[in-house]
């Protein structure tokens, strides 16, 4: 069996999940990756999506983020998520509003990289619903 | 001296407020608990903020971005002041306020421009008289219950489209810091340009974590880039959860105190009431005396 490793999944407003283990599929900004046990230290952004935990009894659960960041150190993985939730509790209608906003602010944007920062925005949102459907 | 109509009103009306003193006080105590619970479940989010932070500002080389390192000038002072929505809570609103304006005073001796941001209605209602003027903003949550991430969330964006705009260079919070149920402390905290000396202190505390050497994804300036406005918001969040555990802190103290001086002008009032019903009850019975006496 593979090793186990500590994660950590909060919230700004809580701790949501600290326990041992053995892979966790992050959807990191520049594109998914999963941690296992005595991962190199690496530290990025997450873009909306779902990260997969698979526990130590190899069980899997399913979170959906909204956006975040990374920290993968020697103690272990830190999620620090903007907002996270059980990937089948999540309620579709807040995010197809979330996604209608996006679209509004990219035809509000004035200037270009404004604009590409909402594309971009928007772009992440959709990915992370249909990721969500499938 | 009153009648002994009025001290039976007097009585009756003083009861009525302890009650209403001892209710607000229980209820106080409730929300004091989820206030404080918010309040601890919000830490490890800040603490791995902060760990994370003291990590990658030491990775950045240059200069960082903006809301990081300031405007390069200290001219115009934004001050945000947290209270609450509701009096009836000892002075807790005061002395927010009390410790803001002295920021205020102290920088408007140096020459310095100060603007306003007020968080909540009772910021509000002890400014309005002199600093009026002052206040660029006033924002109040009387229909959110709990603070959470959202409002936080919402201030953030606020204060840093002002910044963005130029309207001010270093950003202050003013909120109290629950220390325990008797004792809060107003405190005042710079969150804009970032005030890393904390982190800094956590980082030699935690050296070896601090010398590990990591890969960044994507660069570390474009991290630092999104992770100094998430900073600023969980401060403004931490600030809110502190003040709204402070505010019960200091409403139970002070209904406490409300009920006790109830209970002890009650005491007071039914001596007073006592005596004087039997002063009358003394008058009767001579009236009496002295009139069968006399046939």
């Amino acid at each position: 069996m593979a090793d186990s490793f500590q994660f950590e999944l909060v919230s700004p407003e809580k701790l949501l999940m600290s326990e041992a283990v053995t892979a966790v599929s992050v959807p990191g900004s520049e594109g998914f990756f999963t941690v296992m046990a005595k991962h190199a230290p690496v530290m990025t952004t997450v873009k909306p999506g779902i990260v997969l935990v698979t526990k130590d009894g190899g069980s899997e659960e399913r979170i959906f983020v909204r956006g975040g960041f990374a920290d993968v150190n020697e103690n272990g993985l830190t999620l620090l998520a903007e907002h996270a939730e059980p990937a089948d509790e999540v309620d579709m209608a807040a995010l197809d509003q979330s996604i209608k906003d996006a679209e509004e602010d990219v035809a509000d944007a004035d200037g270009q990289e404004a604009k590409t920062r909402a594309q971009h925005k928007l772009d992440q949102l959709k990915e992370a619903r249909e990721g969500l459907k499938g | 001296m009153a009648s002994l109509k009025d001290l039976r009103n007097r009585i009756s009306s003083v009861k009525s407020t302890q009650k209403i003193t001892k209710a607000m006080q229980m209820v106080a105590a409730a929300k004091l608990r989820r206030a404080e619970e918010a309040a601890a479940a919000a830490r490890p989010y800040a603490e791995r903020m902060a760990s994370v932070l003291a990590n990658i500002a030491g990775a950045v080389e240059g200069d960082g971005p903006p809301l990081m390192v300031g405007t390069g000038k200290d001219d115009t002072h934004l001050l945000v002041v947290f209270t609450a929505e509701r009096g009836l809570c000892g002075g807790f609103n005061a002395s927010i306020v009390k410790k803001a304006r002295q920021h205020q005073r102290k920088l408007e001796g140096e020459g310095k421009t100060v603007k306003f941001l007020a968080v909540g209605k009772k910021a509000w209602d002890l400014m309005r008289r002199d600093l009026s003027d002052k206040v660029i903003e006033r924002i109040d949550f009387r229909e959110v219950k709990q603070p959470g991430f959202d409002q936080a969330d919402m201030l953030g964006e606020k204060v840093m489209e002002l910044f963005e705009k130029g309207e001010f260079d270093v950003c202050t919070i003013f909120y109290s810091e629950f220390e325990n149920v008797i004792t809060q402390i107003p405190t005042g905290q710079q969150i804009i340009p970032a005030d890393l000396s904390e982190a800094g202190e956590e980082e030699e505390t935690d050296e070896k974590s601090a010398a590990t050497v990591y890969e960044y994804e994507p660069e570390p300036g474009e991290i630092l880039d999104a992770l100094i406005p998430r900073n600023i918001k969980v401060q403004i969040l931490h600030a809110m959860l502190e003040n709204a555990a402070s505010e019960q802190g200091a409403r139970m103290t002070a209904m406490d105190n409300a009920t006790r001086n109830a209970g002890d002008m009650i005491d007071k009032l039914s001596v007073s009431y006592n005596r004087q019903r039997q002063a009358q009850i003394t008058t009767e019975l001579v009236e009496i005396i002295s009139g069968a006496e006399a046939l």
